[in-house]
């Protein structure tokens, strides 16, 4: 009789939690892949398809059922460590395949050369690109993610990669070009006292 | 709020976390009067001295300009021009390095001076009050003030405010050591201050207007009594000396006893602050109609002979202020902009004065010895002592230096006003404010990466959607087309009727290719396909001429060759589709591109298909002579063309790419647009420069 009442019991106790789970499972399902979503964040969003997927989300989608952590190339080492930080798995190195070369760059068309033949407007993946058919194109430096995917079909090879030039508005105070003073007071006393400059 | 007056009137005031008390050094140059500079030979005026947005340049190189004419204009509202400080030529609108600590190049207007020192027309305004208060605001924006303590903000927009203002406070208090800008000007111009204050309680209309000073400074104080004797309104607080005092939150906390919390602005507290200068520059503008072209700067130091303060152009150069205060020549100059606390090492003495320049320090080798050694932090704590903003600056440190970006958040590093009290303190020699600094910078870059991303992931997103809409419009298109299509030949009319024939005469003719296909007899296949071509639209033709020509050419290798082949069909079809009135250079052009994709094309071709890479006429390895070989043929044509065109002869030899050359002719006979023509030649020497390599591929 005790076995049965037991036996009755545990059954009754996995049918509440069961139909508990399937409720949540209903009431708070979520859409999409988080970790996607989450992967997806950490990407630099150039759309450029150097990890051979085309753009960004799909290769955090894959990222997240098993790809290589290391694909990124305009990410460079800093994604990857976000990445795996994220994944939980080990820092990797960079993809041999790619460049290492991730300073900032835009395109820029040599407009006297540009024949109009719209070619580059149908690669840009962020619509950066403006111009007409045998009208001079032209890029909008505010919107290119860099992504180089408008250079090869350029038929008459007018577009350049340029580096984003350094200005006061994006300089990172780097110590080594400037000298670190420090202003010492020789009045005070003995023991320096360090300043500021 | 009458409790705050009252301790106000008592004497009392509030205390601010931390400070520190460094040696003032202001002896140096309070006992002299400001000294009138002559003019020096070149002023260098950077077109953006504020924060925000810079001016657009109206004006030109060689242009003739008179003093306080305006050299930028701008619509934004966070934007002032910069004015001409004296009369004279500009020499050139180029970049120079500025007044930042980073010593970058930016645009800036070089001007000449005349020695005439011509003013431009000027309205005097002393009855400011007849004014409305946007047109004395407009008046703050034209004339270029901005914050003249040492952030440079646009004053206009911090006047402009629609907030209830209960207490004006008057910045005078000058905190950082040797500074003695704010103390002279206040001495020497008391009277033209107060009509500044006058002007910005009109726009303002504060309950108090409090005039913060601190006690060092006794006859700067006097003045200002004197001044303000007649008005219950205004109230000189003489506050205690202690750095940083001046900062604006911290002045606000000493004198009303508020903390303004982070990231809020005082307006919001009802709470506006202007520097004493600013207050100058203002009453300037509003009554003289004299724009900001010049401040009062110290120029101090014990490296100088005669430290002192001067009236600067802005644009001066320090090297000009350091000659006229005695400095020595030396090889290795240090010279700092701003005062030893928050200034910043310049690179070069060829750096202009700007509005928000208050002193130029050249210490002597005593006051900065360069044995600047960083050792390990030893955690006593005594940062977080003085630190005004009561944060944790070790804690920053360590944060900083593992770039952990999110503690740094967590820990208001941006509430850092880099006081560098704590880099003072430090026994450690720690300079922890450019540690605070290299971290603010990459936040904000990375900020400002994020935005872009997120802007470029929209972007992107859109564009996918579009391709995926017009996908499937053109679907539909096709279907509806396709429907009409069925429903017309289904009518039974004799129109009907031929167009079912002629599908299947279209039938009949696709499977006679085939069969010609398989029996491969190219000649044959050739006829055939160009007759029906040629009835539909001719572009159609061409392109199809083109495919055909290629084929051929991979199939005919052995026997002709393969470059001929190609461009002699493609000459034909082209020539079928060009219509002699309509030959224009865009043509010539389009003819250029299809040539330079054809040859691309059949390189991809040639590398995919072993037994045509083989089967090569050119049986060469790919080596790097090759390439240069054609790269050389490629600039011999050029040059050739170059030179045909000049010599306008009507027969071009140099190139063998017989489409582009027809229209070339076409326009040589024409004798019109050459450059365009240089161009068509460069383009078509490019493309057979690239299909030359192709083929030895």
């Amino acid at each position: 009789m005790t076995i049965i009442i037991a036996i009755l019991v545990i059954g009754v106790i996995g049918l509440t939690f069961g139909a508990l789970l399937g409720y949540a499972s209903v009431r708070f399902k979520v859409e999409g892949d988080p970790l996607a979503e989450q992967l997806d964040a950490l990407l630099p969003q150039t759309q450029c398809g150097q990890c051979g997927y085309p753009g960004c989300k799909p290769y955090a989608e894959a990222v997240a059922n098993g790809e290589a952590i290391n694909k990124c190339a305009p990410g460079g080492d800093d994604t990857i460590k976000k990445i795996a930080d994220l994944m939980g798995v080990e820092v990797q190195p960079l993809d041999g395949n790619h460049e290492t070369d991730n300073t900032p760059k835009v395109a820029f068309i040599i407009e006297e050369d540009c024949i109009g033949c719209t070619k580059c407007i149908q690669a840009c993946p962020v619509d950066a690109i403006i111009g007409a058919t045998k009208q001079m194109h032209t890029v909008i430096i505010d919107e290119c993610t860099g992504c180089d995917l408008c250079v090869a079909p350029c038929p008459v090879d007018c577009i350049e990669m340029r580096p984003i030039s350094q200005t006061t508005r994006n300089w990172q105070w780097d110590l080594n070009t400037i000298p670190v003073v420090q202003i010492d007071e020789v009045q005070i006393d003995a023991t320096p006292q360090g300043k500021e400059v | 709020m009458e409790s705050v007056i009252e301790r106000i009137e008592k004497g009392h005031f509030w205390k601010f976390h931390g400070g520190i008390h460094p040696p003032e050094m202001k002896f140096l140059t309070t006992n002299k009067p400001i000294l009138q500079l002559p003019m020096p030979a070149e002023l260098v005026i950077p077109i953006q001295q504020h924060i925000g947005e810079a001016g657009e340049v109206i004006v030109n190189i060689g242009d003739a300009v008179v003093k306080g004419q305006a050299l930028t204009r701008s619509t934004l509202p966070i934007s002032v021009p910069v004015h001409a400080p004296t009369s004279g030529k500009i020499s050139a609108i180029e970049k120079a390095t500025i007044a930042h600590p980073s010593g970058l190049e930016e645009l800036c207007i070089k001007l000449i001076p005349d020695g005439e020192d011509t003013w431009r027309e000027r309205t005097i305004c002393p009855e400011y009050k007849q004014l409305s208060k946007s047109d004395i605001i407009e008046k703050i924006s034209n004339a270029g003030i901005s914050g003249m303590g040492g952030a440079g903000f646009p004053t206009h927009i911090k006047v402009s405010t629609n907030a209830q203002i209960n207490y004006l406070i008057i910045n005078a208090s000058e905190c950082e050591p040797y500074i003695t800008a704010d103390d002279l000007l206040i001495r020497e111009h008391s009277s033209a201050i107060l009509d500044g204050i006058n002007i910005l309680d009109h726009l303002l209309e504060p309950a108090f207007i409090l005039i913060g000073i601190e006690d060092n400074k006794p006859e700067a104080i006097q003045a200002l009594k004197n001044a303000t004797k007649d008005s219950d309104k205004i109230k000189v607080c003489v506050l205690p000396t202690q750095y940083p005092v001046g900062g604006e939150k911290q002045l606000i906390m000493a004198l009303t006893g508020t903390e303004v919390p982070s990231g809020v602005l005082p307006t919001t507290l009802g709470i506006v602050m202007q520097n004493i200068a600013t207050c100058f520059a203002i009453a300037d503008a509003v009554i003289h109609d004299t724009p900001l072209i010049k401040r009062v700067v110290t120029v101090s130091g014990q490296a100088l002979e005669k430290p002192q303060n001067v009236w600067a152009l802005l644009g001066t150069p320090v090297e000009f202020l350091l000659q006229e205060c005695g400095y020595p020549q030396q090889e290795k100059k240090h010279i700092v902009m701003g005062g030893p606390m928050m200034g910043f090492s310049l690179p070069n003495s060829q750096v202009p004065i700007v509005k928000t320049t208050n002193c130029i320090l050249a210490p002597s080798e005593q006051e900065i010895p360069n044995d600047n050694q960083e050792v390990e932090c030893i955690r006593c704590g005594q940062c977080a002592e003085v630190c005004p903003s009561q944060l944790l600056p070790q804690e920053l440190q360590w944060s900083a230096k593992a770039k952990d970006h999110q503690q740094l958040n967590t820990l208001n590093l941006f509430d850092c006003i880099e006081c560098g009290a704590c880099a003072y303190v430090c026994p450690s020699h720690i300079p922890l404010v450019h540690y605070y600094r290299i971290s603010k910078a990459e936040i904000r870059q990375q900020n400002l990466l994020d935005i872009k991303a997120e802007k470029a992931k929209v972007r992107f997103e859109a564009r996918k959607l579009r391709l995926e809409r017009e996908k499937l419009a053109r679907e539909e298109k096709h279907k509806k087309a396709a429907e009409a299509r069925k429903a017309r030949m289904n009518s039974g009319t004799p129109e009907a009727n031929n167009e079912k024939s002629a599908v299947a005469a279209a039938l009949a003719r696709v499977k006679a290719k085939k069969a010609q296909a398989s029996s491969e007899s190219t000649s044959s296949t050739e006829d055939s396909n160009i007759a029906p071509a040629t009835e539909k639209n001719p572009q159609v033709a061409a392109a199809i001429a083109r495919a055909k020509a290629k084929k051929l050419a991979a199939k005919n290798r052995q026997d002709t060759p393969e470059s001929q082949t190609t461009e002699n069909q493609t000459s034909e079809s082209e020539e079928s589709t060009v219509k002699p009135d309509i030959v224009d250079d865009k043509k010539a052009k389009i003819a250029a591109a299809v040539a330079k994709a054809k040859a691309k094309k059949l390189a991809t071709t040639n590398k995919s298909d072993e037994t045509s890479s083989t089967s090569s006429e050119k049986p060469k390895d790919i080596s790097p002579a090759d390439a240069k070989k054609a790269k050389i043929a490629a600039a011999v044509a050029k040059a050739k063309a170059k030179k045909q065109q000049a010599d306008k002869t009507k027969e071009i030899e140099a190139t063998s790419d017989d489409n582009v050359q027809t229209s070339i002719k076409d326009e040589v006979a024409k004798g019109d647009i050459p450059d365009k023509k240089a161009r068509i030649a460069a383009a078509v020497a490019k493309a057979k420069a690239k299909k030359q390599q192709a083929e030895s591929k």
